[in-house]
């Protein structure tokens, strides 16, 4: 970052709410199990309320309150009493009625925060960030555009979705992503979103000002509009203020306006300036009646509420002896959490020596694979039992931590029984001492030279006997057992 | 026009019960005659859905020997519904060109009460486009004839429904009032319209003109008749969350007991008498008083201070959530699309193209709600009305403490000549201002035949009663009805 200049970021975060039933309708919000939503017909899952019929009338799915209350209640708000839905009018192909069921000006939750912690210059840090508003609203259908003309699918209208709003708190990318990440952990945590980026389940805009550095009046901002991966916002708000700064440094002016960012471009470009903005002509719904939160109602939804990724952060940490790093990347989703937690629970026996194997795995490999394919844990074949299994025969010495690599991957794929894996791809170590020792009398005895060498103290070489035995084996030996048979034989 | 024997539900019942009547008979009778009809009342007649509901109500009746009054209250009743509330695949118009090919996927909450308690449905009625207007020239199929005064107005925006009672085209129709548009129409008539407690009856299904305001109610020829489609029809819907969820009362049952006029405290409001009403109303409404104070009751002179701004606040308030609600006519979903669809420039010239649809009171009022509501502008209006609105309520629930309920006129005026006031919204819009603080305050409020002015067109008095009286209003009306001789009716 431009060290003369100072960044100013706020996200709004639109996480779709994992009701079963859409917000104002019967229909469902989900695809059924097993289901994409894509596969469902278009239009399929909509009826007159959704679909705005004229004459239709929208009634309150509770659910949608409780989930909203809970939200706010994870992320320490203040959870209003009455709440007001508001119409948000404008006109566009994929909103039935021409105006969208949201709240405006009483929001059901306000002044909260969340703590986010991220690593600048090799350094953790921690730092609040305040949360402005939550509020509840429909989400609209999807535009498909075609060549000459465009279609309209209302499956996903009214669906419902909670819109996070923070303060503008954040100075870097890295602290947006952060942020970005740490509700995501929350809201998969405690249930209220299924976390499925690639649907656009969590998504975000980000606001984005640069001032001068000392400066206490905010730049203009612009806004980048629905950005669903946590790199993404970082990298887009990177190019933003780039972007920004070599505007003013060159004499222009930022305009507000509203951006998309093309990933495969890596650039924002924008969509639409202020005075092309809406004057959404916001008003109280009358079509729905305001909702009282009673305190017990409120008690209740709070009593209920599951372990939050900060708790849970601190327990590993302190219960399994696990690092910061290790416990922060199993929290950062539910799915993580749940998984780490089911394989520990099958391994049974010390967790705490069980715990570190697992997590190496599920920061390491998984993670990897899961960025690489930008793929949800639960939508891949690998399961708990199958990442248990490894790591009993990773600890029993039966296979390499390469080839519990090979596994992880194959299953990942596959699902088949991690055995029928490690014997079809050969991966079972040769831990036998005397098949070792056989190898390394073999090999000291072709190479006589380089033994002379070793002995006179050049003992870089024990690496190259380890290397030839390990090829005599077939990459199958135990490298660990292999290394001492070898420096015991050279030395005596 | 109908045989006269038959106008009220119990007279086409008991002619059933005596097998001097079928539903068949009726039905066919009816549905001739709305055809040889030229009022221009119905757009759409709904022929064989009517035929096969009349055939399955003789079976009914043939099953119980006489009509199952309990289960069936409406038997074999030729109704007609008001072309902004849908039925499952019978076209709704709106009266408007926008809607002209739509065909709704389901029916409405009070329809299919209706149809459930034996009703045949004959058509759907003439309107004011969207229901906004109040002479029902506003039609995009054409002005409707009064009933009985050919090159009349019949009132708006449920003239057809009136029209359709009163000439016998029907035994009772439904209307939709917003700012009077049952109870004017029914006064201009001659016949009984009801607009029952905002919320008591659902207005799922009913196409939305200003929600806040909208309320679904009957056009009979008796009191007792909407008594009982109140009954059929009123009640909790879990599909409207703005209906009540208090229990309904035996409204039909209650209408009958004899009213006690003595004790009863009967309001006049002095600002339902002002200069703009026309002497000939003032004076058969001073009579219909005259003679309920004779009765018995206890007349108290009350003050609703606020009445003057209710017609500004009312053009505010309704224009702005209409503006809202009418917003899904942009020819990608519902409306008509343009004939040459694909040659648009861009999405801005497709919805200009397709909004030139709506007549132009429809767009004056799109127009006026959207300056209404837009930023830098709400505060003085829409906010502001809605604050007034308030003060408007206040005045009832203070009056209501000192009378039980409240007598005046409808309409400031009797049925005028069409084309009269077309050129002049702002007359127009004023002719409403006796009818809509019932709709701002959310109340009951009936208009009953009370007398004629000297040319023999009709005049209503006007009832208004606390919110969930209904019992009241229809208690009322039907002493009224059944026992005031006077007015030349």
């Amino acid at each position: 970052m431009n060290p003369e200049w100072e960044v100013v970021l706020g996200l709004e975060i639109h996480t779709q709410l994992a009701t079963n039933t859409k917000i104002f309708c019967g229909c469902p919000a989900r695809a059924p199990e097993g289901v994409s939503v894509a596969d469902l017909g278009p239009n399929a899952n909509t009826c007159p309320v959704c679909t705005g019929q004229p004459g239709a009338l929208p009634v309150l799915n509770r659910k949608v309150v409780e989930f909203a209350m809970r939200a706010g209640l994870a992320m320490n708000c203040e959870i209003r009493k009455k709440n007001v839905f508001s119409r948000k009018n404008y006109f566009y192909p994929d909103l039935p009625k021409g105006y969208q069921i949201s709240q405006f000006d009483l929001p059901i939750c306000e002044k909260g925060y969340v703590d986010i912690e991220y690593k600048l210059g090799g350094k953790e840090q921690t730092k609040r960030i305040g949360i402005t508003r939550i509020h509840m609203e429909e989400d609209a259908g999807k535009n498909l555009h075609m060549d000459d003309f465009s279609l309209v699918n209302l499956n996903r209208a009214c669906v419902p979705l909670i819109e996070i709003v923070s303060e503008p708190d954040m100075r870097s990318a890295e602290e947006a992503g952060a942020y970005m990440r740490a509700v995501y952990a929350i809201v998969t945590a405690i249930g209220v979103c299924d976390g499925n980026m690639q649907e656009g389940n969590f998504r975000c805009d980000a606001n984005v000002s640069v001032m001068p550095k000392g400066s206490n009046k905010f730049g203009t901002r612009a806004e980048i509009k629905n950005v669903n991966s946590f790199r993404f916002v970082e990298k887009a708000i990177e190019y933003e203020v780039e972007r920004q700064i070599a505007l003013i440094q060159s004499g222009g002016k930022v305009v507000q306006e509203t951006r998309l960012w093309d990933s495969a471009k890596g650039q924002t470009f924008s969509m639409r300036s202020k005075e092309e903005a809406h004057d959404y002509r916001y008003f109280p719904e009358p079509d729905l009646i305001p909702v009282q939160i009673e305190e017990k109602w409120l008690e209740k939804v709070r009593s209920e509420l599951p372990e939050l990724p900060s708790q849970k952060k601190t327990r590993y940490i302190s219960e399994l002896g696990l690092s910061s790093y290790d416990a922060g990347v199993l929290t950062s989703s539910a799915a993580l959490a749940q998984f780490f937690e089911e394989t520990l629970k099958l391994i049974g026996g010390e967790a705490k020596a069980s715990a570190k194997a697992i997590s190496n795995h599920l920061a390491g490999e998984v993670s990897r694979l899961m960025n690489e394919e930008s793929v949800e844990l639960s939508a891949v074949k690998l399961t708990p039992k199958h990442l248990a299994e490894i790591v009993k025969l990773q600890t029993s010495n039966v296979i390499s931590s390469t080839g519990a690599k090979t596994v992880i991957a194959v299953a990942w794929k596959s699902g088949e029984a991690v055995d029928v894996i490690v014997d079809r791809e050969g991966l079972k170590q040769v831990s036998d001492t005397g098949a070792l020792e056989k190898a390394v009398d073999a090999i000291i005895a072709a190479n006589p030279g380089q033994v002379a060498e070793y002995r006179s103290g050049k003992e870089k070489l024990l690496g190259f006997f380890v290397g030839q035995a390990m090829k005599a084996t077939g990459g199958k030996a135990n490298p660990g057992m292999l290394q001492e048979i070898v420096r015991r034989k050279l030395s005596s | 026009m109908l045989n006269e024997k038959y106008r009220t539900i119990s007279q086409v019942h008991d002619a059933f019960d005596r097998k001097e009547l079928s539903s068949v008979d009726l039905t066919r009778d009816t549905l001739a005659a709305i055809r040889a009809s030229k009022h221009n009342a119905f757009l759409l007649t709904m022929e064989d859905r009517a035929m096969a509901a009349a055939k399955m109500a003789d079976q009914i009746l043939l099953q119980h020997g006489k009509v199952p009054r309990d289960t069936h209250p409406l038997l074999g009743i030729p109704i007609a519904i008001k072309d902004n509330m849908v039925i499952d695949g019978v076209r709704t118009t709106c009266a408007s060109k926008m809607l002209e090919n739509y065909i709704p996927p389901y029916t409405g909450t009070a329809v299919d009460r209706l149809e459930k308690a034996g009703a045949v449905f004959v058509g759907k009625t003439n309107l004011d486009e969207f229901a906004m207007g109040g002479s029902n020239e506003n039609s995009a199929f054409g002005p409707v004839e009064h009933p009985t005064f050919p090159g009349y107005v019949p009132g708006g925006s449920s003239g057809g429904s009136a029209t359709a009672v009163k000439a016998g085209f029907c035994i009772a129709a439904l209307g939709s009032d917003t700012g009077g548009s049952i109870r004017q129409p029914a006064s201009y008539c001659g016949v009984v319209g009801f607009k029952p407690t905002y919320g008591r009856i659902s207005r799922y299904g009913l196409v939305a003109f200003a929600s806040s305001l909208d309320q679904i109610g009957p056009f009979t020829n008796s009191v007792e008749d909407s008594a009982t489609l109140l009954e059929v029809m009123g009640g909790h819907d879990p599909l409207d969350s703005t209906s009540s969820e208090r229990p309904k009362e035996p409204y039909a049952a209650n209408v009958r007991k004899k009213l006690e006029w003595k004790g009863l405290r009967v309001g006049i409001p002095k600002e339902y008498f002002i200069d703009g009403v026309d002497p000939s109303v003032k004076k058969s409404v001073k009579e219909a008083i005259e003679w309920v104070a004779k009765q018995g009751a206890t007349i108290v002179d009350i003050s609703l201070p606020n009445t003057p701004y209710a017609v500004s606040v009312y053009y505010i308030v309704a224009v702005s959530e209409a503006s809202s609600n009418l917003a899904r006519f942009d020819g990608v979903r519902f409306g008509v699309r343009p004939p040459n669809a694909m040659e648009v420039e861009d999405i801005a010239d497709f919805y200009k193209r397709v909004r030139a649809n709506f007549g132009p009171e429809v767009k004056r009022r799109i127009i006026l709600g959207t300056f209404a509501l837009s930023s830098g502008y709400y505060d003085a209006y829409f906010h502001k009305a809605c604050q007034v609105r308030r003060l408007i309520k206040n005045d009832f629930d203070r009056v209501f403490k000192e009378c039980d309920v409240i007598l005046g006129p409808v309409a400031p005026s009797t049925a005028f000549k069409k084309g009269e006031k077309a050129s002049d919204p702002l007359k127009m819009y004023l002719n409403d201002i006796l009818t809509i603080p019932c709709n701002l305050a959310g109340l009951p409020g009936m208009s009953v035949p009370c007398g004629k002015d000297e040319k023999g067109l009709p005049i209503g008095i006007q009832i208004i009663a606390p919110q969930f009286r209904d019992d009241l209003v229809l208690n009322v009306g039907h002493a009224f009805e059944t026992g005031y001789t006077g007015g030349g009716r």
